[in-house]
């Protein structure tokens, strides 16, 4: 009974905290639409200026707390309104969540860089050891003050909703933004108040848990993501029910906590507990209706053959430039980008075709290290298809019960699977399955014997082809390279398919596609066990030019900045792989050999490039193309290019010179060859237009016809050409005479 | 019905002697598709005007741009003699100008008391509020505490007037009273809308089909495709109705 009560009052103060986040989430989301994944993030950055304020300065408790609740909190709140979250209407929800997502990576790099963290930091509860006793236990202060706390943010917030006229209007913006603004509350007021106070509620949720777990700065912001199952259970919209969910949270964790027998299997099962209970509220929604067609900023026209070949030349090309050209030393960390290429390159069809959202990405490659560490021994490269065929199938067991789920919520049940994944399966010792005996006959024989990551580390070999040990560096450099060009070639080829419009088609509308008897279920099956097992393969390969993996490669927030990147590059592009790649494991380490500090500032950075994507949704990689199109278009200059490009890495080769000159003998080479052919561009077109008749006829050649009306305005020769490609025949336009129309009469 | 009453003195709005809503050569377009192509409009103080076209005509589009939810490509709008271009919908709410918007211009999840505190930014209390509400609309006050959602399409409809004229606004717009109503119900309104206008406001109410508008109405216009195609007197407008919608001369009925 005692002990029964005390994990009781645990459970009913976790729930109390849960519940103060969960409902700020809620408030924001409802009047805003933005579902803020830095929420936690906020309330981390308060519990670590409570900590300066309170233990470093010496301020007083209450001083700290105001000073967090009513200054900080709304500051921030302001803030995010402000800058990040105004400029979001309109843009898809993977871009939405790309943002808040790089806000949450952004402060806990900047939590890293103000509060060194490998200092440890404590916080004391409020009236520190003072309890009252409670028949035969005794319940802290500081857990009523928190339990307290949690009641009068309900009262207060239902006092807020439904007897302020703000409050009110709060309401009323949910259900018609347009018609408030036309009874003359002014909206950016709305969201400005209801962004201050929902961060309030985040700072406050984050000084009342700090006390209670260990001040670092990733851990605090995901433990916070544990009260969104809460929110969750509210639907995002009760703040009653979410407060149901978060006593059924607060409760199964402290009764966890309490009566779970201690083993090697089942320690970690509450860090995971409210990932699995997530994925199940999120099960039990009710299902939704089929999206119809949404409108959104961004465009992602289809590769040209031309376009595909050139780049996986290049990429071919400038992968063994690398291998032959950078130390021993240097290789085993560029190399890298290439996994990490294929795994961003997983995304593209399932974000940016199909518009699902995956935030496991990592896990599956995770899943995809472990097979390659267990089947592959001694360079079996059956390592591979493992990995491959293993995520493709867990890829698909994923989807199947998240199927019914869309957007916010799809990112929300992956990202419990991944949590689920790094907090619990990852650092499960090794099992059996089977075999089960009764008494002395067997009824279940062995089955398998399960392995992940042996509680601790794993040895990954290198991979053996056709009897060559993949071994050496440059030999890893160049395998690396091959894969993803491979990958490449497979994600330009989905979407040039059928299949690759059948996903498109879905993206932009569910309800049309289910009219015209598209297969939904199956589609959205197989977008999501190709990624996995794309995905796996990329993880095989991280796995084995990192010789040893151990679970925190793979966990949920080593995860964000890559599906952040591929966003960032364009989620339709294939390219955006690459560009996800090189700038996470290219350009970031390349840019700390250069300025010693700057891997301080890294996150921060990442976390900055994904929040500046609110103001091009389409993502940079259409950009860093339509510059290069002059480039792309002019075959004598880009022959040109490569040759001498060829020629400064030969020059390289033959030692005439170090790397330094080299790249940047490159970059010239580079510069000059775009500079060069939009002139011979420029030149082209004037004497085009000089010839009066040629003119249209050079453009209509020129323009790629699915970025007409985009790039270009509309001219008849264009519609010319669109109906001549399409098999329309030539369509005469006659204005509709008013005898057409005459009702029953011959038209 | 012509109650070509005073100018009214009302809040933020000035004596007027100019029309109270005009709009001048307005375009306007949705991304990069054309809607309204250069619409003259003209409401002078105090006097009624209908409003009527096909549906997708681009009659709510004129609204939206006329109280400040969508912006004019071309043209000005001006409001009690002021070029209003570039105002957000709230500040012309606070100033004087209600709409009414087409559906139920009411907060479903709301209750009928809360739909009417929303409507407290310009400058009148909660219970002067709640009160010109309940004595234009009696029905209202028996349904105080019911969530707008639940109320009949026709209380609904006085909700929504009633939230708007309980500010005693100088330019009423009324989108699609009629639509989804009983004529018995319909006729009531406009009942109503023939009261309001006795009292001084000027109003503009837009319809489909309804001819019973071109009752209350002093003058009418008919809207095709982004154009205004007629402009009259309410009698010469009904005669060119049919013309209007069909777009052919004499069609056989
Ligand atoms: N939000 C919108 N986005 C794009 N097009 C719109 C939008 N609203 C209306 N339209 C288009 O503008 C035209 C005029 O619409 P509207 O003003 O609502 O007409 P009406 O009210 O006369 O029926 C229609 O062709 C409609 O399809
Ligand atoms: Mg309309």
């Amino acid at each position: 009974m005692e002990t029964f009560l005390v994990y009781t009052f645990i459970g009913l103060t976790t729930a109390a905290i849960y519940a103060v986040i969960a409902s700020g989430l809620v408030l924001t989301y409802t009047t805003t639409g933005v579902f803020n994944f830095a929420h936690g993030a906020i309330g981390m950055l308060a519990a670590f200026a409570y900590w300066q304020m309170h233990e470093a300065w010496h301020w007083p408790t209450l001083v700290a707390v105001l000073v967090d609740l009513l200054v900080l909190g709304p500051l921030l709140g302001l803030f995010l309104e402000r800058v990040i979250m105004r400029g979001l209407g309109g843009t898809s929800e993977a871009t939405k969540l790309v943002v808040s997502i790089s806000l949450l990576v952004a402060m806990i790099g900047l939590a890293n860089v103000l509060w060194n963290p490998d200092v440890g930091r404590t916080v004391y509860p409020f009236f520190n050891g003072r309890k009252i006793r409670l028949g035969p236990t005794a319940l802290s202060y500081h857990q009523l003050i928190t339990i307290i706390v949690a009641i009068l943010v309900a009262l207060g917030l239902r006092l807020l909703l439904t007897r302020s006229r703000l409050g009110v209007t709060m309401r009323a913006v949910v259900d018609d933004p347009a018609l408030t603004q036309l009874n003359g509350a002014h909206p950016t007021r709305v969201a400005q108040f209801s962004w201050a106070i929902g961060c309030s509620l985040a700072a406050l949720g984050g000084v009342l848990v700090v006390s209670s777990t260990v001040l670092n700065a990733s851990g605090l912001a995901l433990l916070i993501v544990n009260a969104y199952a809460a929110a969750i259970f509210g639907r995002l919209r009760s703040l009653p029910l979410t407060f149901v969910g978060a006593i059924i949270l607060g409760l199964a964790d402290g009764y966890l906590r309490g009566y779970l027998p201690q083993n090697d299997y089942l320690t970690a099962l509450p860090l995971a507990a409210p990932a699995i209970l997530l994925f199940i509220v999120l099960l039990a929604m009710p299902n939704r209706r089929l999206r119809t067609h949404v409108r959104t900023r961004e465009y992602f026209p289809a590769p040209t053959v031309r376009g595909a070949v050139l780049f996986c030349i290049v990429v071919l090309l400038g992968g063994l430039m690398m291998a032959t050209t950078m130390s021993t030393i240097d290789l085993p960390t560029y190399s890298q980008l290439f996994a990490i290429g294929i795994i961003a390159l997983s995304l593209v069809p399932l974000v940016g075709f199909a518009g699902q959202i995956s935030l496991c990405q990592l896990s599956f490659a995770g899943i995809g290290a472990v097979c390659m560490a267990h089947v592959g021994i001694n360079g079996n490269p059956l390592g591979f298809v493992v990995a491959i065929l293993v995520c493709g199938v867990v890829g698909a067991l994923v989807a199947l019960p998240a199927l019914r789920l869309q957007g916010i919520y799809l990112a929300l049940a992956t990202a419990a699977f991944a949590v689920f994944l790094d907090q619990w399966v990852f650092h499960l010792p090794d099992f059996d399955v089977g075999p089960i005996h009764l008494g002395s006959t067997t009824v279940v024989p062995h089955i398998m014997h399960f392995s992940t990551f042996s509680l601790g580390s794993v040895n990954v070999s290198t991979v053996k082809l056709f009897g060559y040990n993949v071994i050496t560096p440059t030999a890893q450099m160049v395998l690396a390279t091959v894969l993803f060009v491979i990958c490449f070639a497979i994600v330009c080829f989905i979407r040039r398919s059928r299949f690759g419009r059948r996903l498109l088609a879905m993206r932009d509308s569910e309800a049309a596609c289910a009219t015209f008897g598209l297969d939904l279920l199956g589609t959205r099956l197989s977008v999501f066990a190709m990624s996995a097992a794309m995905a796996g393969l990329g993880g095989a390969l991280y796995g084995t030019q990192l010789t040893a993996v151990t679970p925190d490669r793979f966990n949920f927030v080593a995860g964000l900045p890559i599906f952040m990147m591929v966003v960032v590059g364009g989620a339709g592009f294939a390219s955006a792989g690459l560009f996800a790649g090189v700038s996470l494991n290219a350009l970031l380490p390349f840019m700390t050999t250069v300025f010693n500090s700057f891997g301080k500032y890294q996150l921060i950075l990442t976390g900055g490039v994904g929040i500046g994507l609110g103001r091009e949704p389409s993502g940079a990689a259409p950009q860093i193309a339509t510059g290069f199109i002059a480039l792309r278009e002019d075959l004598p200059v880009i022959v040109s290019m490569l040759c001498l490009m060829v020629v400064t890495w030969a020059g390289r080769l033959i030692n005439l010179y170090p790397n330094w000159p080299m790249l940047i003998a490159l970059f010239v080479i580079f510069v000059g060859a775009v500079a060069i052919a939009s002139r011979r561009r420029l030149v082209a077109r004037g004497i085009a237009r000089a010839a009066v008749t040629g003119a249209a006829a050079a453009d209509v050649e020129e323009v790629p016809l699915e970025w007409v009306g985009v790039t270009v305005p509309w001219t008849p020769e264009l519609l010319a050409k669109t109906e001549q490609v399409l098999g329309l025949g030539s369509v005469t336009y006659e204005a509709v005479g008013a005898a057409t129309i005459r009702r029953g009469g011959a038209s | 019905m012509t109650t070509t009453g005073p100018a009214r003195t009302t809040g933020a709005v000035a004596p007027v002697v100019a029309p109270m809503l005009e709009l001048r050569g307005v375009r306007a377009a949705y991304d990069s598709i054309d809607v309204l192509h250069g619409i003259d409009l003209v409401v002078p103080a105090g006097q009624v005007i209908a409003l009527l076209g096909p549906n997708g005509a681009g009659k709510t589009t004129t609204l939206k741009v006329a109280s400040g939810l969508h912006p004019a490509a071309a043209g000005d709008v001006f409001i009690a003699g002021r070029r209003v271009n570039g105002a957000r919908a709230d500040e012309l709410a606070c100033r004087g100008l209600c709409l009414v918007p087409e559906g139920r211009g009411v907060f479903p999840n709301l209750t009928v008391r809360e739909n009417l505190w929303v409507m407290t930014y310009a400058g009148r209390s909660r219970s002067e509020i709640e009160e010109a509400a309940y004595a234009r609309f009696p029905v209202l006050a028996e349904r105080r505490h019911q969530h707008a959602g639940t109320l009949s399409g026709g209380e609904q409809q006085m909700l929504a007037m009633a939230r708007g004229l309980a500010t005693d606004p100088a330019l009423l717009i009324l989108d699609e009273l009629s639509m989804g109503l009983a004529p018995l119900v319909v006729e009531q309104l406009y009942g109503l809308v023939a009261d309001v206008a006795a009292e001084g406001v000027s109003i503009l109410v837009v319809e489909q089909f309804a001819r019973v508008v071109l009752g209350v109405a002093s003058r009418a216009a008919v809207m095709v495709a982004g154009h205004i195609v007629h402009e009259g007197l309410p009698a010469e407008i009904e005669a060119t109705l049919s013309e209007s919608y069909l777009g052919a001369g004499e069609t056989e009925h």
